[in-house]
């Protein structure tokens, strides 16, 4: 199963305008993608209230997972985002 | 036409049609037998309702940051999580609005473990919670209403949270069945130079859309007046502003003496329109929500971009005011019981003098690189000794002003003594209340010991502006007080040399100072000083302030130089 593990790259964390930007690019994929941080419970990407409630910061590791065709696009373009500092992103 | 009678609480007419501020929805007791299918049925509609109406009002929120924090909220709303395990309380016996309480309730306590930004984001899950409950329940939106159009907003009374979000370019005017001059709602429509009335009983009766105007100087409102009126007043409040908004140039009194007009910035952002200069320049927000402290370089170009954008112009940084009350996970504080009496301020600096030095080291680089006139205080000074400290490390750092805040009784008792080691004192007057009245600032019911007019918070104001004339030294005052454009002349009269507020404010307290000579202001302060009671003492200041023709609200020709 395609897993990716990377470092929170926005200032803020995975917060506000970031975590925005995630949940809405998750959920234009074409399979449920997860994150998860540590060993905690796996919350999937698309779900606001799942990714706020990581409480990710600037250089936390996170987990990418996903299943099926088209999974290691998918986590791919969700981990590439995430490395990003999306708070320098023009709205 | 009714007329209602209140207390005027922040001057200016206002009309337009009401609309109220509803109360949070009270969470019925749990049915007893639930229909499955159609709690979900009302789960997924509440939802809608709910996403409808805060996308409508994201896309016409006037404030980027407001709107941002509008869209996370439907993205929330519309979380598949949300509804699935809504459905499964449901299955378990829940109704719908029991459900969704459940649920955000759980993703509320991860926010708050989460600390940091998270935490102050409950406030939005609650909300949201709120709004929900409220559409299953069939109840009218709580929170600030957004009819589309400017309005007056009438309500029982209005907490902080209900506010953080007020737009006064909506909000035409303020009237509240309950509180008091003192209460939040009057502080904060002073604030915004918004026309208030409070304790104005009837004014729940009078049904939404109603046209109403309002009179926040004498209190009265009269409800049921003809669109002609409304046209009328807000006509004569319109011109009222745009006079005050040709206002230009540095504070001074009728006779000359000038008392500096500051503004309080959190960044370059905040710098609207000219300014004479920033009183009170908070350095907190490049601090906060991060694991590692800011850079040395970080640190340099933000000052730089706010000292960049006032060249020749006095510019006065508070450094890093934090402690376990504004919690950085980097300072990695031990939780107190009691933080704001904990290491917070420049207290930090005996734990972890690095964050301190590191912040004189980027704010000496960024004054180097810019004309501003660069002065330098630390937060929550209690003795003369730590003062001196200070001052130690900021000639270190080759800032040649440096000052400290008094917030603490003990250093404005002591301000002669703390002036030998400063080159300048600021007043804050909101942790000065806190602390001198052992009334939490946070504290709603403690809010008349808040009151600024405090005769107690009078005589420390009066203490501290005394020891600067006779040092020589300016004495500033930045807090909510120095915006009160009748406060100001207290202050003005007690010998305070600047004040410091939201830039908004600025004109009106322009405005009164300019109408008053500095002896008229003396014996405004002396009413003041001598009054009994905060209530004794505006009413002493009214009269004074009344009899020398502010009343009439005629500006000085001087002030209009750049109309």
């Amino acid at each position: 199963m395609p897993t990716r593990t990377v470092l929170v790259g926005s200032a803020s964390g995975l917060h506000a305008r970031p975590a925005a930007l995630f949940v809405a690019e998750a959920a234009k994929q074409p399979v449920l993608v997860t994150i998860r941080t540590g060993d905690k419970k796996p919350v999937p990407a698309r779900s606001m209230l799942g990714v706020l409630s990581l409480g990710a910061k600037k250089g936390t590791e996170v987990t990418l997972e996903a299943d099926g065709d088209g999974a290691q696009a998918a986590v791919d373009t969700l981990a590439d985002l995430l490395e990003r500092d999306l708070d320098a992103v023009d709205a | 036409m009714r007329e209602l009678r209140g207390i005027g609480a922040s001057p200016g007419g206002a009309a337009g049609p009401v609309y109220r501020l509803a109360p949070p929805p009270a969470l019925p007791p749990s049915a007893e037998t639930v229909d499955p299918a159609a709690e979900k049925a009302a789960v997924r509609e509440a939802v809608l309702v709910v996403a409808a109406d805060l996308t409508r009002r994201a896309d016409t929120a006037l404030d980027a940051t407001a709107a941002e924090v509008l869209r996370a909220q439907v993205m929330m709303a519309q979380d598949e999580t949300l509804i699935d395990a809504a459905d499964i309380a449901i299955d378990g016996g829940a109704d719908a609005p029991h459900a969704l309480t459940d649920v955000l309730a759980g993703h509320r306590a991860a926010f708050e473990a989460a600390g940091g930004y998270l935490a102050e984001r409950v406030s939005d899950l609650d909300d949201l919670r709120d709004r929900l409950v409220a559409a299953c329940l069939g109840q009218p939106m709580p929170g600030v209403p957004d009819p589309g159009h400017p309005y007056l907003l009438i309500a029982s009374d209005l907490a902080p949270a209900d506010t953080a979000g007020l737009e006064p370019d909506l909000v035409l005017g303020l009237v509240t069945a309950e509180g008091g001059p003192t209460s939040h709602t009057a502080i904060l429509a002073r604030t915004l130079g918004i026309p208030a009335v409070v304790r104005c009983a009837g004014i729940l009766d009078v049904a939404d859309g109603a046209l109403a105007s309002l009179d926040g100087a004498s209190g009265v409102v009269v409800a049921g007046v003809s669109a002609e009126t409304v046209r009328t007043v807000n006509a004569d409040r319109l011109a009222e502003i745009e006079r005050r908004a040709r206002s230009q140039g540095p504070g001074r009194t009728r006779d000359s003496h000038p008392v500096a007009l500051l503004a309080n910035i959190g960044s370059a952002r905040d710098l609207t329109g000219e300014v004479e200069g920033v009183g009170l320049f908070r350095t907190e927000l490049l601090y906060l929500d991060r694991s590692d402290p800011p850079s040395h370089e970080e640190q340099v170009a933000a000052y730089r971009d706010v000292f960049a954008a006032l060249p020749g112009r006095k510019v006065v940084v508070r450094t890093l005011d934090a402690g376990a009350d504004k919690p950085l996970p980097f300072l990695r504080l031990a939780d107190e019981p009691n933080p704001a009496l904990g290491v917070r301020g420049l207290r930090v600096a005996r734990q972890t003098p690095t964050v301190l030095t590191t912040q004189l080291a980027a704010i000496s680089v960024a004054a180097a690189a810019t004309d501003a006139d660069v002065w330098v205080m630390a937060p929550m000074v209690a003795t003369a000794a730590e003062a001196a400290a200070f001052t130690e490390s900021c000639r270190e750092y080759g800032l040649p002003t440096a000052g400290v805040m008094i917030e603490v009784p003990a250093a404005a008792l002591r301000a002669g003594q703390v002036l030998r080691h400063v080159d300048f004192l600021s007043v804050g007057t909101n942790d000065l209340s806190q602390y001198t009245f052992a009334a939490d600032r946070m504290c709603g019911d403690l809010a008349d010991l808040l009151d600024p007019w405090q005769p107690a918070l009078i005589a420390l104001l009066a203490t501290c502006a005394a020891a600067g004339v006779e040092a020589g030294k300016p004495v500033g005052v930045c807090g909510e007080s120095a915006a009160d454009p009748d406060f100001a002349l207290v202050l003005a009269g007690l010998g305070i040399t600047s004040l410091s507020m939201a830039p908004r404010s600025i004109p009106a307290v322009r405005e009164s100072l300019a109408a008053h000579t500095l002896d008229e202001c003396r014996q405004i302060a002396e009413a003041a000083l001598a009054a009994p009671s905060p209530e004794a003492a505006r009413a002493a200041v009214a009269v004074l302030r009344s009899s020398s023709g502010w009343a009439t609200g005629a500006p000085d020709e001087d002030i209009r130089i750049r109309g």
